[in-house]
């Protein structure tokens, strides 16, 4: 099984296949609705982000607080297509991975194509599986919208099967 | 007239929100199992071997099953011989809600209001549905229901004309658009009859029956495996991935209905309908 760092170079992501089962290392970012929703509202107003998303992972969950003595709680993704109306305005501005779960729409795999980033879905409903390779956590911003804040994890073999690659091949398409 | 205190009923529902947050239903895990049993997709071998050590880990470290831990929905069997006493039934289930959020660290997932959206923080209100049954027992059936599967419900009125050929075409265009989104393998909660929001409210008491269970009706329990041999063909597959099984189970409720209507209601339950009953 490939394993994959994060930050990635878009060569990296290049080289990455569409059904192809890969181990995923390093920083992910999370983010869903409401995280995207601010991020896209800072790029209309010319602000910062709270990251740079050049070479990064963005891993669409919303997790469950942790309990005592845990790093994290379940945290399984979430689905994928709501982020799809802001995912583009992300990945012009570098971001090479998203993770989530479900299909993504033609915008999205366009953008893919047109500046080299892939798509990879873990397994919806293993969000208590899925802690268990996260390795550290820490709220990286907008930290008064609790569930939907974005963190930064350190994450350790995190299970993802590529499901849309940087040439827009997609395991959804049947 | 027997009474029931509000405290007895909110802790029992603290109760059942933790555990059904925790512990997969045995009557999903046989059917998951099954599942494992004859796939013969690798990537949906892998997902169901995952999902089957996810309801292990946990039960074990006591964190959710998904991070969705859901909005609650119960449906209330309220004896008319019970009395609720020391506070107001459906104030003591959202009382309950809160308590078990908060103890069992579930994700804060309900805002106050569709437009406004700000966080409850708590995990309540609950959507409570209440029926008057004869005797002197409080039953509720309690469920969390993820909004993946949730978001993927679509409800159409038919005309008469279009009879059980226009409902099975309906169920299987919506499971066709739901694809990878509820979390497939799904269970598949039909309504069917009544009016508008009656198959609605079906769709989801589907859900609340054990799976495989076949409806009582013996034409209406063919229907139901006639229509999952054909969602299964779709090959939407675990987790949209492909591969044999896309539903583990299809369940039609019917209710009388009006002359000029067939209104049909799908309610999608993810791998992973979490559900449980309180009897008092």
């Amino acid at each position: 099984m490939k394993t994959i760092q994060a930050p990635l170079s878009k060569e990296d992501v290049m080289g990455l296949t569409v059904g192809e089962t890969v181990l995923v290392n390093g920083t992910v970012y999370t983010a869903r609705d409401a995280a995207h929703q601010r991020m896209a509202a800072a790029i209309e107003a010319g602000d910062k982000l709270p990251f740079d998303p050049q070479g990064q992972v963005i891993y669409y969950t919303g997790p469950s607080p942790a309990p005592p003595g845990r790093v994290i709680g379940s945290a399984g993704p979430t689905t994928s297509g709501r982020m799809d109306i802001y995912a583009p305005l992300l990945i012009e501005r570098g971001l090479r991975v998203m993770i989530g779960k479900g299909e993504r729409n033609q915008a999205v795999k366009d953008a893919m194509c047109k500046h080299g980033a892939v798509y990879l879905a873990t397994v919806g409903g293993a969000g208590a599986y899925l802690a268990r390779r996260i390795i550290a956590a820490t709220v990286a911003a907008y930290p008064e919208l609790g569930p939907e804040a974005v963190y930064r994890l350190e994450v350790r073999d995190f299970p993802c099967i590529v499901a849309i690659d940087a040439r827009g091949n997609d395991i959804y398409e049947r | 007239m027997r009474s029931i205190s509000a405290e007895t009923i909110a802790k029992a529902v603290a109760e059942a929100v933790i555990q059904v947050n925790t512990h997969l239903p045995g009557d999903i895990q046989a059917a998951l199992e099954r599942a494992l049993s004859i796939e013969t997709n690798p990537a949906a071998r892998c997902s169901l071997q995952i999902l089957a050590e996810n309801a292990c880990i946990a039960a074990e470290d006591k964190v959710p099953l998904c991070q969705d831990t859901g909005m609650i929905i119960t449906h209330v069997e309220l004896g008319q011989d019970v009395r609720v006493c020391g506070g107001l039934l459906e104030e003591a289930i959202n009382q309950g809600v809160r308590d078990g959020s908060r103890r069992g660290h579930l994700r804060q997932s309900i805002v106050k209001d569709p437009f406004l959206r700000i966080n409850t923080g708590d995990n309540s209100p609950a959507v409570i549905h209440i029926r008057l049954v004869p005797g002197d027992c409080l039953r509720i059936m309690l469920m969390a229901k993820g909004a993946g599967s949730e978001n993927m419900g679509q409800l159409t009125m038919l005309k008469p004309a279009a009879g059980i050929e226009g409902v099975k075409q309906f169920v299987l265009k919506v499971v066709r658009e739901a694809g990878g989104n509820p979390c497939p393998p799904i269970i598949v909660g039909v309504g069917v009859g009544g009016n508008m929001e009656k198959a609605a409210l079906m769709a989801k008491e589907a859900l609340l029956r054990p799976v495989g269970e076949p409806n009582r009706r013996p034409e209406l329990a063919q229907l139901e495996t006639e229509m999952l041999t054909a969602i299964n063909g779709l090959k939407i597959g675990v987790q949209g991935l492909g591969g044999d099984t896309t539903a583990l189970a299809v369940h039609i409720e019917t209710f009388p209905t009006h002359i000029a209507s067939l209104p049909v209601a799908v309610n999608l339950g993810c791998h992973c309908t979490r559900r449980t009953t309180i009897e008092l």
